[in-house]
């Protein structure tokens, strides 16, 4: 292989795992609603997009990257809590597509409002972290400082959230309020505080996720910016399956390196239609997740 | 002690429970007895908060629980073991037993290697999911998950339903055994009324939620018509 293939190669598979690492995030986000409240959470992009807004506004008063983001990220939890407990906690033992509704519904009205207040040109988010690229003998190699910021903090979102959920007691509380909420009450574990703290934690991780979008130079921030995120980022929580964490978050990389490919070497229009394929294919093989567990039923 | 009085517990148009009085005196197994339907199970989660009641008063030491959250009522020291065991099968045993160990007054290292010692066999499960259990073993690990957090109440929702009568005999041994060691008060729930009687102090006979009879477990145990009538027991 000559030197221009290899570089391309290799930064195909850097650029889409940089990609993949957001849309694991976003699936992530996504399993720990669902795992915790049993709600697909459509306005799962939306709700980190408007605190990534409140975090812009301090940016106009001349702090800087770093108040705006924990400011966001102070903002996406309260975001969180006040949803679940607001709009989320009325639904629970209803129809499933109640949920479905009043979420897409929220997206909606997310999306209007944030464009009301701060339009819909992009605004930029600029982090201190240069977005061009290292070069390899020569060549351009799609990682860049800013990229190692999304891969090194995606990274170490997904592995805090999984000491989480291994080591602590909260952690264990958490699962549990999810797996028996009864039982968990029987044991003197509030539950209702653990669904809040579910939505709270899902919404924090999402808001990072939008941070890192809204942060990249070639994007910025503007009320639909998740729109396709979240898409590629059901896909990979569909794909990977919605009980397990690891699986969304190994389906969105794997998926980000794939379309990356597709992107390159056949057509960028083609990237949409390779990532539905992929979730056909995967749903007709595997209904529930490439990654969650086969249940048999007896008959 | 737990005293019941007056409690009635409907579903919708239909009454499980109506006007059902009693007491379980501190230290000693309450049985509570009567065929399917007749409303133990009902008895047991309105105890624990989880149904609330249409009527009535149920105190622990003088302390109203109606209109008490469930969490807060396991918080005070009232653990309920439901029927059908209650473990969670993804969890391993450990993992079980740690969730029960969050309100222990001691450390969850100590409380675990005291059900370690307790029950042997949890130790050597200890890192087994717990839906790999046998039917005996989720017992003992639901029993081990309630002691853990030291207790003041007990209330088993028939522990022995689906076991061998050895597993069982093993069981309500284990539960005379903690009752007098501990000074537990323990309401016992059970479709079995013979291996419930023969450890029980109090028992109190249920019929289509009405109280049929209250005494101590002797007389009971020993009135033909009840064992006849209401506890399917051979005359």
């Amino acid at each position: 292989m000559d030197a221009f293939l290899t570089s391309r190669v290799i930064s195909d598979l850097l650029g889409g795992m940089t990609n993949g690492m957001i849309y694991g995030l976003v699936a992530l986000s996504l399993v720990l609603v669902w795992r915790s409240t049993g709600i697909l959470n459509f306005a799962q992009g939306a709700m980190p997009m408007f605190a990534v807004y409140v975090g812009m506004v301090a940016l106009g008063h001349y702090f800087g990257y770093w108040v705006c983001v924990g400011i966001a990220l102070f903002a996406g939890f309260v975001i969180g809590a006040g949803t679940e407990r607001i709009l989320v906690r009325p639904l629970y033992g209803k129809p499933e597509i109640n949920p479905i509704v009043v979420m897409v519904g929220f997206l909606t009205v997310l999306e209007a409002v944030a464009a009301a207040i701060w339009s819909s040109v992009p605004r930029g988010l600029p982090s201190p972290f240069s977005p061009i690229d290292y070069r390899l003998g020569g060549l351009p190699l799609a990682v860049s400082p800013f990229s190692l910021y999304e891969i090194i903090t995606s990274l170490a979102v997904m592995a805090a959230v999984a000491m989480l959920f291994r080591y602590t007691n909260l952690g264990l509380q958490l699962r549990a309020s999810a797996l028996a909420p009864e039982v968990s009450r029987l044991l003197g574990v509030r539950v209702n505080r653990m669904l809040t703290l579910g939505w709270t934690l899902s919404t924090g991780v999402g808001t990072i996720t939008a941070i890192l979008v809204s942060s990249n130079f070639f994007t910025g921030l503007t009320p639909q910016v998740m729109d396709g995120i979240f898409a590629f980022g059901f896909i990979a929580a569909a794909v990977g399956g919605l009980d397990s964490p690891v699986g969304s978050i190994v389906a969105g990389v794997v998926m980000g390196i794939i379309l990356q490919f597709v992107g390159d070497y056949v057509n960028s229009n083609a990237i949409i239609l390779a990532a539905v394929a992929i979730l056909i294919v995967s749903l007709m093989a595997r209904p529930n997740g490439v990654f969650s567990p086969v249940r048999t039923r007896r008959v | 002690m737990i005293r019941v009085s007056n409690l009635t517990v409907a579903y919708g148009a239909v009454k499980a429970l109506t006007d059902v009085s009693f007491e379980a005196p501190t230290g000693a197994i309450t049985a509570v007895l009567g065929a399917n339907g007749a409303g133990k199970t009902t008895l047991l989660r309105t105890l624990s908060g989880l149904k609330a009641p249409l009527a009535g008063s149920i105190t622990r030491d003088d302390v109203e629980l109606v209109g008490m959250r469930t969490e807060n009522i396991a918080r005070l020291g009232i653990a309920h073991v439901p029927e059908g065991r209650g473990v969670i099968g993804e969890f391993t045993v450990e993992e079980n037993l740690r969730l029960g160990a969050l309100n222990a007054k001691v450390s969850a290292k100590d409380s675990l290697a005291t059900q370690y010692e307790r029950f042997p066999i949890l130790g050597e499960r200890r890192r087994q999911h717990a839906d790999q259990l046998s039917g005996g073993e989720r017992q003992i690990l639901s029993m081990a998950r309630a002691l853990i957090a030291q207790p003041t109440s007990l209330l088993l929702d028939e522990p022995s339903l689906g076991l061998a009568p050895l597993i069982t005999a093993q069981i309500m041994a284990t539960i005379k055994e903690l009752c007098a060691s501990d000074g537990l008060t323990v309401i016992l729930v059970e479709q079995n009324a013979s291996s419930a009687l023969r450890i029980a102090d109090r028992a109190i006979v249920l019929n289509v939620g009405h109280v049929v009879a209250y005494d101590s477990a002797a007389v009971v145990a020993a009135d033909e018509k009840l064992r006849q009538y209401y506890l399917g027991m051979a005359v």
